[in-house]
């Protein structure tokens, strides 16, 4: 019997130790985003890319694996991720020269712990019915708009963390009682994903909506969804004071990263002007790095004023506004 | 029953096994313990009460319908004259081949206001908006509970049936011949003998409500498991959620508890099953309505989302997802066909203990390994980590200390962990399969071999084997065909490069775009057809 665990253990090990040209990647972001991506590197360099992609326990396997852990690369959607995982002590700083360049300062951690790679908007979709108007996020809670918003569930980060910035502007106090007027504002409870939203706006069922920004340049060139989007303008709040929130994604090298010498070549290749291209062209995204142009579609929408809010503040602020959301039952 | 055998190897490897399974539990109840009172102070003022609520609705709700379904239905295949009984018989059995998510998703495509229903509808009545008419909204805490309860309910049919066909007719002819008539015969001692099965299957449909998470999430009803998905990856507490995790599978051993106090005593076996039964004949009115309830139960819980899913897969499907399937394909079949060999393995290790080592406790290991079933898929597999990971470390300390190579993440990092849950997550369902498999071998068989002096692994081997191969299949195939459905712990245990069947499909639907996992969800519920045939086979014969 002994003999055959031993063989089998050495089996296993055999098939994990196998290649040595290779770098491990955990992401939070879904396979078809950045599979294109890690074709493209692997075509240039050679070096493997494996991938576990999962939305939710990210941090928790990573942390349980410890220190001998494979994963040397994790791609997140938002800041928040970005920052628990280095309070967790699970990343390690990166010193690139390249990355330090090409990435604005305020898109990378003053440590070199994380490291934008591009940024998002969050939008508010309005129907054309309503003709164009000037929002803010403030709006939202506006009694004019009883009944006619949809979202998707507060507690997603792209929603979190537009809540977390609204507490660094206003505080707690006012940001609860916008989250509950802004609750008795919905058309429905919270639901779906954010296209689902310009749906429903699409349906009658509501004029305004939360969105990220690349969704609708998504959906514009999506057969069966540019209907959707066609009902709806894309607007670009709070032009007239702190401006429009902005969350990034992001990238950060494992505390224990088997194979450092290729995660940073993965790093500075997702940062490099092919690669930032490609997330502009096929994602809709706004590249980091300056000179990178936008997607067409996305340049139509015109230039906007961002919310120069510190991202880790955004990410200071994530547990508070957890917790805001429950005592406002925002999902309930 | 007398104690056959006694040895010490198999009862030690039973117990080991039980332990061996309970150690993912154990480790979960342990973490609970140092649980920051703070954030429950805080869930507890707030949201708890109403996710509470909602999870006892849900669970009412669906057990209750199910209930409805899954009783009258037997009732009406097993007493009645019903027209097309034959093969309502065996179709009634297919929803159990449909993911509960995969049906909510359907038919939240189907019902919505953009969907053909209401589509059609607008165009006949010239409707304009959603303000002009009512329609019933599907994403709810009752739409949840009915997309439960339409691929649930045959657990309750399947059981129930089966406790009323093996009743003992001379019981009902006796309840004749004191004055009653056939419908009081039913009422008054058919439905009351059929009570355990009831209860058994019942208890059976509720574990999987509390254990489902994909449905009431993509319907957005929030239950004890959002609770714990919040605390866990929103207030990153893993030790509350552990705490609430422990809340809900103590809701669940209460179930398990309740329902065989209830049925202690119980017990209720036919010598004569056969013997002709009298049918209640029904009028014409009654035969329309029992009809209709039927055939209304198989196209919404099977044919018609099945019709859905294929008229997706003509439009939608392309070569490259072709090839995408066969590399899912068989991720899923590989993982499923070795938690189903193990399971059974286990179950029969187990099973043969409870029976020759018939003692006092004899059950205990069996009845210990089966509780995995209660635990949420999430929260097993949070367990899973939590029980791997130090064993990861731990043997790669050896290595290191002994300057051998480091074999990495062994157990934690591979499908190891993966198979390992789907094990404890379906051990019941095999170790429930095997176990009444193994009650109707007659106790001779147990004796006669030991009075010639056959040892006790030949009499395993050579006696009992053979005579349970039917079952055995039987109790691969339900595991094999869970595990092909599981999602949860897939999710979270996958090694790189790694999807399943499942997993991909889930990816798709939160998504809203399953039209390209369609193929992939109907091969999932082909393969879970086959134990359904399967079956079906075995009963007819």
């Amino acid at each position: 019997m002994l003999k055959y665990i031993i063989v089998g253990l050495l089996l296993v090990t055999s098939f994990l130790s196998s290649a040595s040209s290779e770098v491990n990647v955990y992401s939070y972001r879904q396979p078809f985003l950045v599979k294109p991506l890690f074709d493209q590197f692997t075509k240039q360099t050679g070096i493997k890319v494996n991938v576990v992609f999962a939305k939710k326990g990210m941090a928790e396997r990573l942390a349980r694996e410890g220190k001998y852990s494979p994963a040397d690369v994790l791609l997140t959607t938002d800041i928040s991720r970005l920052v628990e995982l280095r309070e967790k002590d699970l990343v390690q700083a990166v010193n690139s020269a390249v990355l330090k360049e090409a990435i604005p300062a305020q898109y990378q951690a003053n440590d070199n712990t994380w490291f934008a790679l591009t940024t998002r908007v969050r939008n508010i979709y309005s129907a054309k019915r309503l003709g164009n108007i000037d929002f803010n996020y403030e709006d939202l809670a506006d009694d004019k708009y009883r009944g006619l918003v949809c979202t998707r569930s507060g507690k997603h980060p792209y929603t979190v963390g537009l809540i977390a910035s609204m507490i660094s502007e206003h505080g707690e106090e006012y940001t609860l009682d916008w989250l509950k007027k802004f609750k008795q504002n919905l058309a429905r409870k919270p639901q779906g994903n954010d296209r689902g939203q310009v749906q429903a706006i699409h349906q009658n069922l509501c004029d305004i909506s939360l969105g990220n920004s690349y969704y609708f340049g998504k959906m514009l060139t999506d057969d069966k969804q540019k209907v959707w989007a066609d009902e709806v303008y894309i607007n670009f709040p709070n032009q007239n004071n702190r401006g429009s929130h902005v969350n990034i994604s992001g990238v950060a090298m494992a505390k224990y990263a088997p194979n450092q010498a290729n995660a940073k070549k993965l790093m500075e290749y997702l940062i490099s002007k092919p690669a930032q291209a490609l997330y502009a062209q096929t994602n809709m995204e706004y590249p980091v790095r300056k000179g990178v142009p936008v997607s067409d579609i996305v340049a139509s929408w015109g230039q906007f004023k961002a919310d120069d809010l510190p991202l880790e503040e955004i990410a200071k602020n994530r547990k508070a506004a957890l917790i805001l959301l429950d005592k406002a039952k925002f999902d309930l | 029953m007398i104690a056959l055998y006694n040895q010490r190897k198999w009862t030690f490897l039973s117990y080991l096994i039980a332990l061996v399974m309970m150690i993912p539990v154990l480790i979960m109840l342990v973490d609970g313990i140092d649980a920051s009172t703070q954030l429950f102070g805080h869930l507890w003022q707030t949201v708890l009460p109403d996710y509470l609520q909602n999870t006892i609705l849900l669970g009412v709700f669906v057990v209750l319908l199910s209930l409805i379904f899954g009783v009258v239905s037997a009732a009406l295949i097993s007493q009645t004259n019903l027209l097309f009984k034959q093969q309502l018989r065996w179709l009634l059995l297919l929803p159990l081949a449909m993911p509960a998510y995969l049906v909510a998703y359907l038919y939240t495509d189907l019902f919505d206001y953009a969907g053909p229903v209401q589509r059609n509808l607008r165009l006949w009545f010239d409707w304009q908006s959603p303000t002009e008419y009512w329609f019933f909204d599907l994403r709810t805490l009752s739409g949840a509970a009915v997309m439960l309860a339409l691929v649930l309910y045959p657990y309750i049919y399947m059981l129930t049936r089966g406790a009323f066909e093996q009743q003992d007719q001379s019981l009902m002819r006796a309840a004749r011949l004191l004055g009653l008539n056939a419908k009081q015969t039913f009422f008054n001692v058919a439905l009351p003998l059929a009570r355990p099965a009831i209860a058994v299957s019942a208890s059976l449909v509720l574990m999987e409500t509390l254990a489902d998470f994909a449905t009431v999430q993509y319907f957005s009803v929030n239950t004890l498991t959002t609770a714990i998905f919040d605390t866990w990856l929103g207030y990153g507490d893993m030790a509350a959620a552990n705490a609430l995790a422990s809340v809900l599978m103590l809701l669940v051993l209460c179930v398990i508890v309740v329902e065989q106090r209830g049925r202690a005593g119980l017990r209720h076996q036919s010598s004569r099953p056969n013997m002709h039964k009298e049918l209640i004949q029904l009028s014409f009115l009654q035969q329309i309505a029992a009809s209709v309830f039927c055939w209304l139960l198989v196209i919404l819980g099977f044919l018609l989302p099945f019709a859905l899913l294929i008229s997706m897969a003509v439009e939608y499907s392309n070569a490259e997802q072709l090839a995408n399937l066969l590399e899912t394909g068989i991720n899923s079949i590989k993982v499923s066909v070795i938690a189903a060999t193990v399971a059974v393995f286990i179950a029969l290790i187990l099973g043969f203990y409870q029976r020759l080592h018939g003692n006092k406790f004899s059950h205990l290991p069996q009845q210990i390994s089966g509780f995995g079933y209660a635990i949420p898929g999430t929260v097993l597999a949070m367990a899973m980590l939590a029980t791997f990971a130090p064993l990861d470390h731990w043997l790669n300390d050896i290595a290191e200390f002994f300057a051998w190579q480091q074999p990495g993440l062994i157990m934690s990092g591979t499908i190891f962990a993966m198979i390992f849950a789907f094990v404890v997550r379906f051990s019941a369902i095999a170790n429930g399969t095997i176990a009444s498999g193994i009650k109707q071998i007659p106790q001779s068989l147990d004796y006669a071999p030991a009075t010639l002096g056959m040892g006790l692994i030949k009499t395993v081997t050579r006696v009992h084997l053979p005579i349970l191969k039917p079952t055995i299949l039987i109790a691969w195939l339900l595991v094999f065909v869970e595990s092909m459905k599981e999602l949860s712990a897939v999710l979270l245990l996958r090694p790189f490069n790694f999807e399943t069947l499942s997993s991909q499909i889930y990816q798709l639907i939160s998504d809203e775009m399953l039209e390209q996992g369609a193929l992939g969800a109907i091969l999932i519920v082909l393969f879970g057809l086959l134990p359904i045939i399967l079956l079906n086979r075995k009963r007819e014969h």
